[in-house]
């Protein structure tokens, strides 16, 4: 069993939906961004989506445009992002890891080569923004092959004919994108978001998440209800954004912004009990 | 590499890809859109009356066929610098005579008339020099469809007059301030929209790039220049040219004018990119010449990167080419060799813009101007039977202004000597 399936089975047990919490490898450097990947299991998130910066984030809002600007300033590679994984596993070998990106750095790193660093790493799975079913041989197949997952985003536009091929090679959980646009940019439509959640699951036995547009712990209960995680990306980018000094280096309010944030909405999730255990 | 095919006009295979190149590399958001986008394109080649509406626009709105014209001086200059019995008959395909002063045209009047049948009411497209802004803005405006362009923020400056152009003509300008605020900004900015605005909105891309069907549909909306051109050197010479030369940003221009030549293996083709500084300085917009395959904007192609696979800033005088890709089409026909690919300095693609203006009394874009830089030292090489046609793809009046500033700084240089 892999340690997302793990997490997931665990949290069912619980009686909760899981908190995934978002940030950018390297933002704004290698040093904060280990302190503040380490200080998340902590607060209570309990799955972590790690950002691989990429130069041109065609389905991101501006607050994660920013935050891979940061890293690539502060000299983040692709090489790095694994290093801090690994960096990451030595404390902790139980909070599952996707990286989640572009596809090109992957491919010019080599996707044998990457698969093989990312599992020696740590790594669980991977969200690839650019790679539709339709791509699934570029690095979703190989993936699997390894043993890694591959979480696809299934998102309004996705219906009920097409489901089905998004879902096929899914491993881990699916990300349901509550609205149609980049991250970080609009408030979701909850009870629909329940509706479609509820959609999905009739075409899978696979846990699903939600995201874009989770801002608040209020945010983050209110999606609990009806699906099985919640994810945070740019409301987290944002409060570490927030805590910069005026040259966009970390400052002593950093980690702790993060925290904070992070632990506000892992009481929303938790304030949700579930029926599934 | 050059191992020689059949045919090279088969492609893009049912998945988009030209050999390794092209394919869908999109948000899943964006799938079901481009795959009704495919099958609407589909519908419309088979059906007459599209190709017939299609025909009637071109003919009595944008003024085609554009005339195939003989540089007459520019051929006699070039013989006059050649050795003995050397100084190709150059030949012009005037596209900057088409309405709104480019090729662009071509490919916004399909793809407008494919959005109207698609029943979508808002258009929306990226642009770099604001050529393509402006013939998307002007075919919204002949039909009654909202239009917003993203255009990088330098470009907006660089390019002023085609602002003023498309906001007279009704379209929102929206400029983008991320990245190097250039094309490549403007097209990631397109694409965020496109995501947002799924419904109503159809995505105008300029060129010979994207996910599929784009690359494959604008080449086709392009290749009417290639057409007319084997029609009228027919006509004039009574047999096909030797040689074909283009400018390449994207792409579209060129593969418009190559697509109806590739299997004429008679025909030599170039494609010239701007080199910019020149290719040694780092700083120039050629992706052939200086880039590797990756993906992205929806295709695997050349690109400019770092070694990370961090996408690099291009770098042109000339906006409508400074973009760090290129078509995929073009990416398959530099492997299999059936394309030759050079490239043009900035200070070459000026030189060869007044030399043009002084000799045959026209103002070719800056764009343009690459194509007639190398046609040039092509022309000096080949016999004087030898016929070449240069892509004329846009007209120069955008770009006077950025001239006329650098042959006054030029100017202030020499006098400070």
């Amino acid at each position: 069993m892999s340690r997302i399936d793990r997490r997931f089975a665990a949290l069912r047990a619980e009686g909760r939906a899981a908190l995934v919490t978002y940030i950018t490898a390297g933002d704004p450097d290698f040093d904060t961004s280990l302190a503040a990947l380490r200080s998340l299991p902590e607060a209570g998130a309990d799955i972590i989506e790690l950002g691989m910066p990429f130069t041109d984030p065609m389905a991101d809002g501006p607050a994660i445009q920013l935050a891979a600007q940061r890293a690539l300033k502060g000299g983040q590679t692709l090489a790095r992002t694994l290093a801090l994984v690994r960096a990451f596993r030595e404390g902790d070998a139980d909070t599952p890891i996707i990286l989640m990106g572009y596809y090109n750095p992957i491919y010019i790193y080599g996707v044998d080569r990457f698969l093989a660093d990312a599992k020696e790493a740590g790594v669980d799975g991977f969200i690839v923004v650019d790679l539709p079913p339709e791509e699934d041989e570029e690095l979703c197949l190989p993936a699997l092959r390894a043993g890694l997952a591959f979480i696809r985003l299934a998102t309004p536009t996705t219906d009920d004919a097409r489901l089905p091929t998004v879902l096929a090679n899914t491993r881990g959980f699916v990300y349901y994108v509550s609205i149609t646009g980049v991250t970080g940019t609009a408030v979701p439509d909850f009870e629909a978001v329940a509706a479609q959640v509820a959609r999905i699951k009739r075409h899978t036995d696979l846990p699903v998440a939600v995201g874009f547009g989770v801002r608040s712990g209020a945010h983050a209960a209110a999606i609990a209800r009806g699906a099985d995680g919640v994810v945070v990306g740019s409301a987290i980018v944002g409060a570490l954004a927030s805590s910069l000094d005026a040259e966009g280096h970390a400052t002593a309010r950093t980690v702790p912004a993060v925290h904070a944030l992070v632990r506000e909405l892992a009481e929303g999730v938790r304030s949700v009990a579930k029926q599934n255990a | 590499m050059s191992n020689k095919l059949n045919s090279y006009t088969s492609g893009p295979d049912e998945h988009g890809h030209f050999g390794i190149f092209g394919g869908r590399f999109v948000a899943e958001t964006l799938m079901p859109l481009i795959l009704s986008l495919e099958k609407a394109y589909e519908e419309a080649r088979a059906d007459p009356d599209f190709a017939r509406e299609l025909a009637q626009y071109q003919a009595h709105y944008v003024g085609r066929p554009s005339p195939l014209y003989y540089a007459e001086r520019l051929t006699e200059a070039v013989r006059a610098g050649a050795g003995e019995g050397k100084g190709a008959k150059i030949y012009l395909k005037r596209e900057e005579l088409n309405h709104t002063g480019s090729h662009k045209v071509n490919n916004v009047l399909g793809q407008i008339m494919l959005a109207r049948r698609m029943g979508k009411t808002r258009i929306i497209a990226e642009t770099g020099a604001g050529q393509h802004g402006v013939a998307t803005a002007t075919l919204c405006a002949r039909f009654g469809l909202k239009c917003v362009v993203y255009m990088g923020a330098v470009d907006a400056t660089r390019q002023k007059p085609n602002v003023f152009r498309m906001e007279m003509l009704g379209a929102e300008v929206r400029p983008v301030q991320a990245g190097a605020r250039t094309l490549k900004d403007a097209m990631n900015e397109a694409l965020r929209d496109w995501v947002t605005n799924v419904a109503d909105t159809f995505y105008c891309i300029g060129t010979v790039a994207g996910p599929h069907p784009y690359p494959a549909m604008v080449r086709d909306f392009q290749s009417v220049i290639g057409r007319e051109v084997r029609e009228q050197v027919l006509a004039q010479e009574g047999r096909l040219p030797d040689s074909l030369v283009a400018c390449i940003g994207g792409g579209s221009n060129a593969m418009g004018l190559f697509h109806p030549f590739l299997d004429e293996q008679s025909v030599e083709i170039f494609g010239v990119e701007a080199a910019g500084h020149g290719l040694s300085s780092g700083e120039h917009a050629a992706s052939i010449a200086g880039g590797r395959p990756g993906v992205l904007h929806g295709n695997r192609t050349y690109l400019l990167m770092d070694d990370d696979g961090q996408i690099t800033e291009a770098h042109s005088i000339s906006a409508g080419l400074d973009y760090p890709g290129i078509g995929p089409e073009h990416a398959w026909l530099h492997e299999t060799g059936r394309v030759t690919y050079l490239s043009a300095t900035d200070d070459e693609a000026v030189a060869a813009f007044r030399q043009l203006s002084l000799l045959e009394g026209i103002i070719p874009a800056l764009e343009s101007s690459h194509a007639l830089a190398r046609a040039a030292d092509l022309a000096a090489q080949r016999p004087r039977d030898h016929l070449m046609v240069v892509n004329l793809s846009g007209r120069g009046d955008k770009d006077i202004d950025m001239i006329a500033e650098r042959l006054n700084a030029a100017k202030r240089e020499g006098e400070a000597e």
